[in-house]
């Protein structure tokens, strides 16, 4: 590491000014959780660091009949302690909640979380699920991409240089739905997830049957992985052990995970069928009320 | 002759439980570690560092970093003075300097991941970070070890050209054998023959990491008069002394080691490491130079206790009794010679009285740091394989394992698998309080549907150790006492050597005034390590106020005028009796009144204690682990555990407790998920916490701890060392427990999800 600028604009073209000046020695810092880290790892030749959290962009959390934003420097403890955040979208606190430990979810941002785009990052598959849109901020305007575009290889991310996130659109979701993740960890904190799974269902008005259904999975490739063929397949089906079984299993087979310090293929394998089957379960309940 | 000593049981200060003396400035952040030296004109020392585990160093090209704006000097191993082949005494432990000189600077090769090559100073901590990745240096890739199996194949490439291999003496080259010892008693084959029941398994094991939270740091000033001055967080001042020594070939008495407090050692901060290089880069710039590590080079670069192999064999006659064991051991040395076989061999069967034993201990040289000393090193991993091996030949041939322990108990007079015949020792009463206690007679209860509960013991053993230690005492006008003393203080032991002191002299343990301090201002003491501390400073503290106390009788005579016979001393009080002929009456005085009236009547009263032990008391204990499964991933709670130690005698409760909790803590760890995961091609990949896995306190239980009291006789208040058995039984009571659960015998550790889903899929 060397000595670099710290820069906390007020406004979003100012950051954008900064960012662009710098190209790819500048990073825009949120909480700075993984960034600091990473700038002392010497991962990154910093010219600059851009703080968000002076943007009211990218400090603002607001839920109303249009959905939820959630600017990109919001802390993970303002998700999971606001009351309409809770009610409405309790799959992204399961995700806020577990991010590191109290300190860090003081400072650390959803947000943040996926401009890091690591395959495990908590907040990543709760907003694919939701159906969530990043609101990014660049020198040839705004530009809104769906997150589960968004990160497209461990660490990368489709913003540019030059280029910020502002925000985070959630869609309010509909009625009879409910979503939720879970991670597993060998220990019960303070670790990164070894295969984790999000799910949101919405069900049908006689709560039998799935309407449809979002399954996203975490740690088990490159990139957060839409697991397309079990949602599709749970799509109409009746809620019962058969189907859910079934997509889990679908879901284990749209993994592709690789063997490391973390876990092996097949352990895995194994906890997204695990994992997946309880979330489904669990997002019916939320779903269900 | 061992002086013994008969045990008092009317204690004013022992075995109560005083607040710590250095408790205020630690909580309250004001202690000073290594990492808060600061002198005038202080510059930085950085390291750069090989990528590669194993690799020719070809060329090593430091111009780039020379023309920097900032640095100061740089040295690779050219600059290391040419050290002697010889090995020298670190107290706990030897250390060939030569081989120590090689692992801190790499000569033509490269040895492991992290593996210094050159060595910056500069104005500041950045730039001379900077200044190390502007290194240049060509590799030649060689093929790494990363374990016994791989280093031991026949065409195996050798580590280390210049080793002479130690094969039961004979020499042999050419080889990444370092060492093979055996111990043979009794006739081990013919017992076998007449074995009933045999059990044979082989079990293995990965490096594990000490996990110290304060990082290695240290300054150094070399001088005009090549005097040099160390500030550094180290377990032994006087052993980093005596490795200075040899490194940088000066006088011992030319180097000045001042210890700061110690953010955790665990044996990890016995060896010296940036101390060396800190020195000689100020003795190139003249100016005092500060180094600290990463935690990646901590991982990496310091000294983890060795993984490796145990091939264990017990067989046991009709009526339960042991009659035979046989064992191999390999451990990893890391990149040089010198793992814990020796250890492996004094421990493995010490809790059971076996007359037919034999133990071949090899030490293997693998592309890895360097081991170092891991409280109680060696012996969780022999623990590890007798104590399940136990588990299982009992299963085979039907017997209460409990019993079958109580049986085959190891006692006074029984011969350790080395040949050591122990003193007196509690085995037997730590098996009956572990019999005895509540956690083992509770119901291990109900899990929720889709999890397992299972229950398991294990023995665990550490011999402890004596040697060197010295105190001096000064009494204060105001009736307190400063100690002053050479022990760094990890665990509480300001506390529980000023409470010896304090409950010889009849005072408060508060006023015993403790200060730990340099080498140039103490006796020589040995390292904070072996479970010593309390044991050998404790004695010479113990004797120190003795001999304080005699003086102050001569003074108590002089100042009353009266015979030396005539005074006596307890509690605190001095009394002169009665002179019936010369009609003086008795006389009494306190400590602390005493005390002030000397400082006018003689001036300053001190005393010395010093001492150098042969023999410590014995350590055993037992735990009890009961663990819960998650059958779909693998995952294990430890959801209730119980550690039972026979401590000699407490001095400070809460301390030995400590102590207790934080090796069942660290052994618990070692057990479940802590593991050096290494690539394929050499080279540690998980060095962070994040993904070193130690258990955080959300991962255990309350570790309730019973502490059983069996005096030794070499100690005048009965002390046995407490720091290092505790982290013994996990790994095997944890495994027994799984064993228990879901009828799966795991051999590897760590005993991790992964492997026990694995395990759960085949069955």
């Amino acid at each position: 590491m060397h000595p670099f600028n710290y820069v906390a604009p007020k406004t979003v073209e100012e950051a954008v000014n900064v960012l662009e000046k710098h190209g790819d020695k500048a990073r825009p810092l949120a909480g700075g959780t993984d960034l600091l880290v990473q700038a002392r790892g010497n991962k990154w030749d910093l010219e600059a660091v851009v703080d968000v959290k002076k943007i009211p962009e990218a400090m603002k959390l607001e839920a109303s009949d249009d959905g939820l934003i959630i600017g990109s420097g919001v802390p993970c403890y303002q998700i999971y302690e606001n009351e309409e955040v809770k009610k409405h979208y309790a799959g992204i606190v399961d995700g806020a909640f577990i991010i590191g430990g109290i300190q860090i979810q003081s400072r650390a941002a959803i947000g943040g979380n996926l401009c890091n785009a690591a395959p495990s990052g908590d907040a990543i598959c709760p907003l694919i699920v939701y159906g969530a849109t990043a609101n990014i901020a660049g020198p040839n305007g705004e530009r809104k991409i769906a997150v589960e575009d968004f990160c497209i290889g461990p660490g990368k991310t489709v913003i540019k240089n030059g280029e910020l996130l502002v925000s985070i659109s959630v869609p309010k979701p509909a009625k009879r739905s409910g979503a939720a993740y879970e991670r597993f960890i060998p220990r019960n904190e303070m670790d990164i997830a070894v295969a984790a799974v999000a799910v949101s269902v919405v069900i049908d008005n006689t709560g039998e049957n799935f309407e449809s259904v979002n399954i996203a999975l975490a740690s088990v490739g490159p990139t957060p992985i839409v697991a397309r063929k079990a949602s599709d397949y749970l799509a109409g089906k009746p809620i019962n052990d058969a189907s859910i079984s079934e997509a889990a299993s679908i879901a284990k087979d749209e993994a592709s995970p690789i063997s490391d310090m973390r876990g092996t293929i097949e352990h895995r394998k194994h906890l997204i069928e695990v994992i997946t089957n309880r979330m489904i379960k669990e997002s019916v309940k939320r779903a269900r009320g | 002759m061992v002086q013994t000593f008969k045990q008092q049981s009317n204690f004013k200060v022992i075995g109560t439980r005083p607040v710590r003396h250095d408790g205020f400035d630690k909580v309250t952040g004001r202690a000073i570690y290594a990492g808060d030296v600061k002198l005038p004109g202080l510059i930085w020392g950085a390291l750069a560092r090989s990528p590669h585990a194993h690799a020719k160093i070809k060329s090593i090209d430091t111009s780039v970093a020379e023309k920097i704006d900032g640095v100061l000097a740089i040295i690779t191993s050219k600059d290391m003075p040419e050290t002697e082949d010889k090995m020298i005494d670190l107290g706990e432990g030897d250390e060939n300097p030569r081989w120590t000189s090689n692992k801190l600077m790499a000569g033509d090769k490269a040895l492991y991941k992290g593996h210094p090559v050159a060595a910056i100073a500069a104005v500041d901590r950045y730039t001379a970070e900077q200044a190390a990745t502007k290194i240049k240096v060509e590799y030649e890739i060689l093929e790494a070890h990363n374990d016994v199996d791989s280093a031991l194949e026949k065409d195996a490439t050798i580590i280390l050209e210049t080793l002479v291999g130690d094969d039961l003496g004979e020499e042999v080259k050419n080889t990444n054998m370092a060492t093979h010892e055996k111990h043979d008693f009794g006739d081990v084959d013919k017992a076998f023959t007449e074995a009933a029941f045999i059990e044979e398994n082989t079990y293995t094991m990965q490096m594990v990491h000490q996990g110290y939270i304060e990082p290695h740091m240290a300054t150094a000033f070399w001088d005009e008069e090549d005097r040099v001055k160390i500030w550094t967080g180290t377990q032994g001042a006087f052993t980093a002394r005596t490795a200075l020594s040899g490194l940088l070939k000066l006088d011992v008495s030319r180097i000045k080691v001042t210890p700061c407090e110690i953010g955790g050692g665990f044996g990890g901060k016995i060896p010296v490491y940036l101390e060396p290089i800190a020195a000689l880069l100020s003795k190139k710039t003249g100016r005092p130079v500060k180094m600290v590590m990463e935690r990646t080079a901590v991982f990496e670069t310091t000294g983890p206790t060795p993984g490796g192999k145990v091939w264990v064999k017990i067989g046991a006659d009709k009526n339960g009794k042991l009659i035979a064991a046989e064992s191999k051991i390999w451990f990893e040395a890391g990149c040089n010679p010198g793992s814990m076989i020796g250890p492996a061999a004094q421990c493995i069967y010490a809790p059971y009285d076996i007359p037919n034993t034999r133990i071949d201990t090899y030490d293997v040289i693998v592309n890895k740091p360097k081991v170092a000393a891991y409280r109680a090193p060696g012996s969780p991993q022999v623990a590890f394989a007798m104590e399940s091996a136990v588990n299982d030949l009992c299963e085979k041939a039907g017997w209460d394992s409990m019993e079958f322990r109580m049986n085959n108990a190891s006692d006074q007079g029984t011969r350790r698998g080395d040949g050591v015949r122990f003193s007196v020792i509690g085995t037997k009463e730590v098996i009956n309080a572990t019999k005895n206690s509540e956690h083992w007679n509770s119901d291990i209860g109900q899990p929720e549907e889709g999890k397992v509960r299972g229950r398991g013991i294990s023995h665990g053993y550490w011999f402890n150790i004596g040697l060197k230690s010295s105190v001096n005492l000064n009494v204060n006008k105001d009736g307190t006492v400063t100690l002053i003393e050479g022990s760094t203080d990890i665990g509480g032991s300001r506390s529980s050597i000023s409470m010896q002191a304090a409950e010889v002299l009849g005072i408060p343990a508060e006023d015993v005034r403790p200060s730990i301090v340099d080498t140039d201002s103490v006796g020589y003491t040995d390292v904070t390590g072996g479970s010593r501390t309390t044991y050998a400073t404790g004695f010479a503290a113990w004797k120190a106020a003795n001999n304080l106390v005699s003086e102050l009788k001569n003074q108590v005579a002089l100042y009353f005028d009266r015979k030396l016979e005539d005074v006596s001393f307890d509690s605190g009080v001095f009394t002169v009796k009665t002179d019936t002929v010369n009609e003086k009456p008795e006389k009494t005085i306190s400590f602390k009144e005493l005390a002030e009236k000397l400082y006018d009547f003689c001036g300053p009263v001190n005393s010395v204690g010093s001492v150098d032990l042969e023999s410590a008391g014995d350590g055993f204990g037992m735990h009890i682990a009961d663990v819960e499964i998650d059958l779909s991933t693998g995952k294990t709670d430890v959801i209730r555990y119980t550690a039972v130690q026979d401590v000699g005698k407490a001095i400070h409760p809460s301390y030995v407790e400590g102590q207790m909790q934080g090796g069942s803590a660290q052994g618990i760890g070692w057990a479940l998920n802590e593991e050096y995961y290494m690539k394929e091609e050499g080279g540690m990949v998980n060095s962070s916490f994040l993904d070193y896995r130690m258990p955080t306190s959300l991962d255990l239980p309350n570790i309730e701890t019973i502490l059983v009291e069996v005096p030794t006789p070499l100690h005048p208040y009965g002390v046995r060392g407490v720091g290092e058995v505790p982290i013994c039984p996990p790994l095997a009571a944890i495994g027994n427990a799984l064993k228990d659960a879901l009828d799966i015998r795991f051999t590897d550790l760590p005993m991790n999800p992964a492997k026990i889903v694995k395990a759960l899929t085949k069955k």
